[in-house]
């Protein structure tokens, strides 16, 4: 059957629509400039399993869960779900996690740039520079052949449904009110849209994703390798649709300082996405697209899924973050640290292969 | 026997790129073995936007492309 998502109308509708559940997300009750972030999200699961615990920043986030799961049940739908792995997992766990770090400099993963510059924070502009800085560099090591090695399918179903049943675990232990999760938190919670509206909209994020690709890296990407604009059109639909619903709900304010969950120091908002997209150019995806590639059975995108928890764990346990007034203490050598893993990575693993 | 670009478990944006390869090196007739339903949209819509016609199979592991122009 053709895939209405693979053409460029379907691409636009994907985008639009992924992009007003962003600003809905918000207005119901998550974060500022934050209606959708795999970042952020990631991060505050992490926290809500202790693996950090930053102040307000514990929360098993349904999107997370929704989107992975959404994806799944789309892929299992249309035969394209596969048990597949066995190319440098390591590698690509150590690439999620700087990646982490590097947006938790910026604050945001490459969605939440788009939707920080929708909802009128203008620093996410460096951060976007930074992420266009990072894929381009990534694209060209892969124009010269950067290969991670193929991945092979797996000989039983296991490592295709680890991540997917751990979602379901995790659901799980949110509706259940599990009492150990419960936010180690003296001020708040993290904020948060109710849990049918985050676990629903994440289902439906997830499904649309997987169906048309959806991939702010890649957008990038492509325009540098092939000059193709078919997933930047997807991701100028995310972001119009997001300013456009932000202007509509009163939730566009322009400036540099005091956004939400933002900082001015554009030098560290510029170079922690450069590591991010650089790291994600490397890896084959966004941090959204990985986990659409978990949910269809990849076991290698799962495997950059728990670096990203890694790292978001790092990040806050080690001073790594950056908050509302600037990079954090170690951040800046953190950032220096992983340009030189990708970039030594890269360098090794671009060989010219006969075509 | 005409030239054949194995893109089988390569993650995006590689098939592509030993496609555009191929194109580069003035190939006008190959093969290109996919396996993945990504891989094969993308492929299509390079080869499609460079001029190039497809004839699709499927195969036991993947999709064939005949490439041709």
């Amino acid at each position: 059957m053709k895939n209405f998502f693979a053409t460029r109308t379907g691409i636009v509708t994907a985008g639009v629509v992924i992009g007003s559940f962003a600003a809905v997300l918000q207005k119901v009750g998550n974060p500022a400039n934050m209606g959708l972030c795999m970042a952020c999200f990631e991060r505050d699961t992490a926290g809500a399993l202790a693996l950090h615990r930053a102040g307000a920043l514990q929360y098993i986030r349904p999107e997370i869960i929704g989107i992975l799961l959404g994806a799944c049940a789309v892929s299992l739908r249309r035969g394209e779900f596969r048990s597949r792995g066995g190319s440098s997992a390591v590698v690509r766990f150590f690439l999620g996690a700087f990646a982490m770090i590097g947006a938790l400099v910026f604050l945001g993963c490459p969605w939440r740039a788009f939707l920080r510059l929708a909802g009128g924070d203008l620093n996410a502009i460096a951060g976007i520079l930074g992420l266009a800085a990072g894929v381009f560099v990534g694209a060209q090591f892969l124009k010269r052949g950067f290969s991670l090695g193929r991945s092979r399918p797996a000989e039983g179903a296991a490592p295709g449904w680890v991540l997917p049943a751990a979602m379901v675990g995790l659901l799980a232990l949110a509706l259940a009110d599990f009492g150990p999760l419960a936010p180690d938190v003296t001020d708040k919670v993290a904020p948060h849209a109710p849990l049918w509206i985050s676990l629903g909209a994440g289902l439906v994020i997830g499904g649309l994703a997987q169906r048309s690709r959806f991939c702010t890296m890649g957008a990038l990407r492509d325009l540098f390798i092939v000059r193709d604009v078919h997933l930047l059109l997807g991701v100028a639909g995310f972001a119009v649709a997001a300013f456009a619903l932000n202007l509509a709900f009163g939730q566009f304010h322009a400036g540099f300082a005091g956004q939400p969950a933002a900082h001015t120091q554009q030098l560290w908002n510029f170079l922690g996405m450069v590591l991010a997209g650089l790291s994600f150019a490397l890896a084959g995806g966004c941090p959204g697209r990985q986990l659409i590639l978990a949910g269809e059975g990849d076991s290698d995108s799962a495997v950059f899924v728990l670096g990203m928890f890694a790292g978001a764990a790092f990040a806050h346990n080690f001073a790594l973050a950056s908050s509302g007034k600037g990079a954090g203490q170690f951040g800046p050598a953190a950032v220096v640290i992983g340009l030189v893993f990708a970039l030594v990575v890269a360098a090794i693993m671009t060989r010219r292969r006969p075509a | 026997m005409s030239k054949q670009v194995d893109t089988r478990g390569l993650s995006c944006p590689q098939p592509v790129v030993l496609v555009l390869r191929a194109i580069q090196q003035g190939d006008q007739m190959f093969e290109v073995l996919l396996d993945s339903e990504v891989a094969c949209e993308n492929v299509r819509r390079l080869l499609g936007s460079r001029g190039f016609r497809i004839e699709e199979t499927q195969a036991a592991d993947g999709t064939v492309f005949q490439v041709s122009r």
